[in-house]
C-alpha cells in the first residue's frame, strides 16, 4: 500500500490530537445553535498528518459500513478533499451526518493503531470537515446511474436505515418509493436529534441527494393504515420492500405519577421541540413546558439529548439521574463531556421510586432511592440495587423518561406472517430478509434500539441483498 | 398539500370541510381519525373522519372552531390547501349487529359519532340517538342523524330547541323505559362522556367513549396521549380511540387535557391579534 506522508511515524506521533472549535458552554447552554463548528482546514490538515497509513488498517474493520479511512485520510492529506468525501461515499452516503453523530470511540477511533499508545486519529471530526467542505463549496455531483430497471421497491421508514437504502438501490437503477408517517424524513435524525447536534439544514440537504437520484418520498403515509404491505405487492406493483421503521414506542418505568402533567417520555419531549418547533414558541403553535427544574431519567444519548435540551428551554437546574454509575452510561462519550461543561447536574446510582404532583396535577417533584453496585447482569454490567439510605425528594417541575423504546407494532400487527421476537422486533437474518418473501428489513426495527451507523449499514446490506433478489426473481 | 374542495359553515363555530386526500378517503372506517396540520408553524392536530368518498376521493371533516389551529384552518377557503393530512388512525368502531343501542352525541361530538351510528345502523341494530347541544343554534347533523336512528332525541341546556336538559336525563328515561338497550355509544365533552358512563354504570350496560386526548403524531410513538383505563396505561392513537367508559380515568383525563391552558391561550391571542384576521363567518364564538 502506498504512503503520502513523508513524516517519520516518531513525529507523527508526536502531534497532539486536534480539537474542535466549539461554541462556549455557558453560551451554547442558551441556545440552539450547532455546539461544536468542527475542525477547521488548518486543524484537518494537522489531524490527518497524524495517521500511521498502517499496512493493517483496522480504522476499517472498527466501521460498521467499512469505510476505506485510510485513503480518505491520505486524501485529506494530498488537500483533496473533495476526493476524501467522494472516498467516503463510496460506503456511507451519509458522511455529513455521521460525523456528527458516530460513537467514533467505540468503532474506528477504538480500534486505531495509534490509540494504542496515544490518542487516536480524530477520524470523526475528519469525516465531518471533508462533508461540510463540500457542502460549503457546493461540489457534491450526483452519482451517475447506470442503468435503468424497472422493478419497483418501497422503503417503508426515512429514518437512517430507509435513506440508506433508498440511495443504494436507486443508484443500481431501481424504481424506489419512500413512505414516511411524520410530514418529515429523517427518523430519529428529525425527530430525536437535537438541532444543536445535527443541524436540520444538513439533514434537508441529505434529503435533497437522495431525491436527486430519483428517489420518491412519500410523508403523511403510515403503513399498516394508509396502506398494507399486501398491498403494496398486490396493487402497487412493488416487487421488494424495505421496512425500517425503527424502534420508536417510548416504555415508561411503571412508577407511581407517571401521568402527571409535566411528564414525558423523552420522544414527546424531543417531538415537541425538535419536529414541532416548540423551542420556537408562540411563534411556533406546538407548545412545551419546561418549570425551573428539570429531571431526566436515562444513560443514553436520547437521556443526554432530553437534559441538554431542558437547560437551553430555561431550566436552571437540568437532573440526569441515572441508575448505574458515570462509566455504564450508553451515551456518547463527547455528549456526556458537552453535557457536564453545560452544567448538567448529574446524579449516578440514583433510581427514580415516585413522581409527586400537586393539586393541579401538575409535577412537583421526584421520590428517588440511592443505589450500589452488585454482581454483573446478563449485560455484563454490574447491577444496580438499593442502597440502605434513605429515599429523598428533588423538586421538579418537569420529568422526562428516557428509559427506552421499542418497535412500533402498526406493521408487524398489520402484515400475516412476519415473525417477530422479543420486545416486538422484526426477525431478520443476516442479509436482512424476513420470514416474508420479499420484504426485508433492518435498524431499530430488527436490532431494537442501535445506532444511526448500525442502521445505515443494515439498509445497505438490504440493498444488496433486494438486488440479488430481484436478480433472481428477474431470471 | 391538500386542497379543501367544499367548505361549510354548519353552526356558528363549526364548519364542515370536503378534503381531497385520496389515500385515507380510500381506507377510512368509521370511528378512525386523521391528524392535521395546517401550515409550517401549526401544531398536529386530530380529527375524526366523519365521512370519506373513494369516487372523489374526498375527506369530510367538521371542525368546531376552538383555539389557534382551528380558527386558522376556519381562515381557509374552498380551493386553498392545508400542508399535511395523515391517516386513517386508530382503530375503527367494531361493528356489532342485532342490539339496540343509544348513540349520544354532545356538541361537535355529534359529527364524530354520525359515522358510527351510520355503520351501525347499515348492521341492523335497533338505534336510539340522543343528539345534545347547548343551544338550537349549535345543533348540528340533525337530519343526518335522524335518517340513521330509529328513534331521535334531541335536548339543549337551554331549552332553545326541544328538550330542555341534558343527554343524560333523556338518557336515564330511555333505560328506566327497559327498551333493551344493551349498548351505549358516548362521544363529546369529556364531562359528559364522564356523565353518561356514570350513569350506565349501575345498569350495567356496556359504553363506549372516544377521548380526545391531545396528541402530537398519532402513530403510537410520544406516548403524550396515554390514558389510564382499567388501571393500565393506554395510548389513545393506536389503542384507542374508544375505550370502555366503565373502565377510563375521566378525572386523570380532564387534568391532562388541561396541561397547556395557558400556552394555547397565548397562542390563540396572538392570533387574533394578527391585521389579516378578520372575524368571519364561522369563527365567531
Ligand atoms: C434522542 C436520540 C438520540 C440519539 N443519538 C444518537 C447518536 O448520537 N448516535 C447514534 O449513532 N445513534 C443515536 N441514536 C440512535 C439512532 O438515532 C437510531 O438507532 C437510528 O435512528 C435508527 O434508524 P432507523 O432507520 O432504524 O429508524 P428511525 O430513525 O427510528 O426512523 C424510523 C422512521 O420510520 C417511520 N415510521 C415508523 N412506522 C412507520 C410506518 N408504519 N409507516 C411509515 N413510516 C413509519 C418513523 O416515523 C421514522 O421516521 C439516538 C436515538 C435517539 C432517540
Ligand atoms: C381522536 C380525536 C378526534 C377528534 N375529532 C374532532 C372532530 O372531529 N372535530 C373537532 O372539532 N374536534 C375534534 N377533536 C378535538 C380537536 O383535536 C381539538 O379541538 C383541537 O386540537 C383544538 O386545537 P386548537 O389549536 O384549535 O385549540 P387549543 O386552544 O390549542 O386547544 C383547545 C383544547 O383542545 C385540546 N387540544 C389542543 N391541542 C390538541 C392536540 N394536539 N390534540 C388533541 N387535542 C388537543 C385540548 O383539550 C385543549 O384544551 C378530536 C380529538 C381527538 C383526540
Ligand atoms: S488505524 Fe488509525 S493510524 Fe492506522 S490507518 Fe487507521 S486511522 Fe490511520
Ligand atoms: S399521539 Fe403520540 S403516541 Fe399517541
Amino acid at each position: 500500500m502506498i504512503t503520502v506522508n513523508k513524516m517519520k511515524p516518531s513525529e507523527r506521533m508526536k502531534i497532539p490530537r486536534q480539537v474542535s472549535i466549539e461554541q462556549k458552554p455557558d453560551e451554547r447552554s442558551h441556545n440552539f445553535k450547532e455546539v461544536s463548528f468542527g475542525v477547521d482546514e488548518e486543524r484537518a490538515l494537522i489531524e490527518a498528518a497524524r495517521c500511521l497509513e498502517c499496512q493493517n488498517p483496522v480504522c476499517r474493520e472498527g466501521c460498521p459500513v467499512n469505510i476505506d479511512i485510510r485513503s480518505f485520510i491520505q486524501l485529506v492529506y494530498q488537500k483533496d478533499f473533495s476526493g476524501a468525501v467522494n472516498k467516503i461515499r463510496e460506503s456511507n452516503y451519509l458522511p455529513a451526518i455521521c460525523g456528527r453523530v458516530c460513537p467514533q470511540e467505540e468503532q474506528c477511533e477504538q480500534v486505531c493503531t495509534l490509540g494504542k499508545k496515544h490518542e487516536p486519529v480524530a477520524i470523526g471530526k475528519l469525516e465531518r470537515f471533508v462533508a461540510d467542505y463540500e457542502l460549503k463549496n457546493n461540489l457534491f455531483t450526483p452519482p451517475s446511474i447506470q442503468e435503468k430497471r424497472p422493478e419497483k421497491v418501497a422503503i417503508v421508514g426515512s429514518g437512517p436505515s430507509g435513506l440508506t437504502c433508498a440511495a443504494e438501490l436507486a443508484k443500481l437503477g431501481y424504481q424506489v418509493t419512500i413512505f414516511e408517517a411524520l410530514h418529515a424524513v429523517g427518523g430519529v435524525l428529525r425527530y430525536g436529534i437535537p438541532e444543536f447536534r445535527l443541524p436540520r439544514t444538513i439533514l434537508d440537504l441529505e434529503a435533497e441527494r437522495i431525491k436527486a437520484l430519483g428517489v420518491k418520498i412519500e410523508t403523511n403515509f403510515l403503513v399498516g393504515r394508509t396502506e398494507t404491505i399486501d398491498e403494496f405487492f398486490k396493487e402497487w406493483g412493488f416487487s421488494a420492500i424495505f421496512l425500517g421503521t425503527g424502534a420508536g414506542t417510548p416504555q415508561f418505568m411503571d412508577i407511581p405519577g407517571e401521568n402527571l402533567n409535566g411528564v414525558y417520555s423523552a420522544n414527546e419531549f424531543l417531538t415537541r421541540v425538535n419536529l414541532m418547533k416548540a423551542y420556537k414558541f408562540p411563534e411556533y403553535d406546538t407548545p412545551i413546558k419546561i418549570g425551573k427544574s428539570v429531571a431526566v431519567i436515562g444513560g443514553g444519548n436520547t437521556a443526554m439529548d432530553g437534559v441538554r435540551t431542558s437547560k437551553r428551554l430555561g431550566a436552571e437546574h437540568a437532573y440526569l439521574i441515572y441508575r448505574r454509575s458515570r462509566t455504564e452510561m450508553p451515551a456518547r462519550l463527547e455528549e456526556v463531556h458537552h453535557a457536564e461543561e453545560e452544567g448538567i447536574e448529574f446524579m449516578m446510582l440514583t433510581n427514580p421510586t415516585r413522581i409527586i404532583g400537586d393539586t393541579n396535577g401538575r409535577v412537583s417533584g421526584i421520590e428517588c432511592q440511592k443505589m450500589e453496585l452488585g454482581e454483573p447482569d446478563e449485560s455484563g454490567r454490574r447491577k444496580p440495587v438499593p442502597s440502605n439510605e434513605t429515599k429523598f425528594i428533588i423538586e421538579v417541575q418537569t420529568v422526562i423518561e428516557a428509559v427506552g423504546q421499542s418497535p412500533n407494532p402498526i406493521i408487524q400487527s398489520t402484515t400475516p406472517g412476519l415473525k417477530t421476537g422479543r420486545k416486538g422486533v422484526v426477525i431478520a437474518d443476516e442479509l436482512q430478509r424476513t420470514s416474508r418473501d420479499g420484504v426485508f428489513a433492518g435498524g431499530d426495527l430488527s436490532r431494537g434500539g442501535a445506532t444511526v451507523i448500525l442502521a445505515m449499514h443494515d439498509g445497505k446490506i438490504a440493498a444488496e441483498n433486494i438486488h440479488k433478489y430481484l436478480q433472481q426473481k428477474a431470471h | 398539500m391538500y386542497c379543501i374542495i367544499e367548505k361549510k359553515v354548519l353552526a356558528p363555530t363549526i364548519t364542515k370541510y370536503l378534503i381531497e386526500a385520496p389515500y385515507v378517503a380510500r381506507k377510512r372506517k368509521a370511528g378512525n381519525f386523521v391528524i392535521i396540520r395546517v401550515d409550517e408553524t401549526g401544531e398536529r392536530i386530530p380529527l375524526t373522519l366523519v365521512d370519506s368518498n373513494t369516487d372523489t376521493g374526498t375527506i369530510t371533516l367538521i371542525v368546531q372552531a376552538l383555539g389557534k389551529t382551528t380558527k386558522a384552518l376556519a381562515l381557509k377557503n374552498e380551493g386553498d390547501f392545508i400542508l399535511d393530512v395523515m391517516g386513517p388512525l386508530g382503530n375503527p368502531t367494531p361493528i356489532e349487529s342485532g342490539k339496540t343501542i343509544a348513540c349520544i352525541g354532545g356538541g361537535v361530538g355529534t359529527a364524530e359519532l354520525y359515522p358510527i351510528t351510520k355503520a351501525l345502523k347499515d348492521a341492523g341494530n335497533t338505534i336510539y340517538t340522543i343528539v345534545g347541544a347547548r343551544s338550537k343554534e349549535l345543533v348540528i347533523l340533525e337530519k343526518e342523524m335522524e335518517q340513521v336512528s330509529d328513534k331521535f332525541y334531541i335536548t339543549t341546556d337551554d331549552g332553545s330547541y326541544k328538550r330542555k336538559g341534558f343527554v343524560t336525563d333523556q338518557l336515564k328515561e330511555l333505560l328506566d323505559a327497559n327498551l333493551g338497550i344493551n349498548m351505549v355509544y358516548a362521544i363529546g365533552p369529556l364531562p359528559m362522556m364522564r356523565a353518561v358512563s356514570n350513569l350506565t354504570k349501575p345498569y350495567n350496560v356496556r359504553t363506549l367513549v372516544s377521548l380526545n386526548a391531545v396528541m402530537v403524531d398519532g402513530t403510537g410513538m410520544c406516548g403524550g396521549c396515554r390514558v389510564t383505563v382499567n388501571g393500565k396505561m393506554k395510548f389513545a392513537c393506536v389503542d384507542g380511540p374508544e375505550f370502555e367508559g366503565h373502565e377510563v380515568d375521566f378525572d386523570e383525563m380532564l387534568l391532562r387535557n388541561h396541561s397547556y391552558t395557558d400556552m394555547e391561550k397565548i397562542s390563540i391571542d396572538r392570533f387574533l391579534e394578527e391585521p389579516h384576521v378578520c372575524r368571519r363567518e364561522g369563527m365567531a364564538s
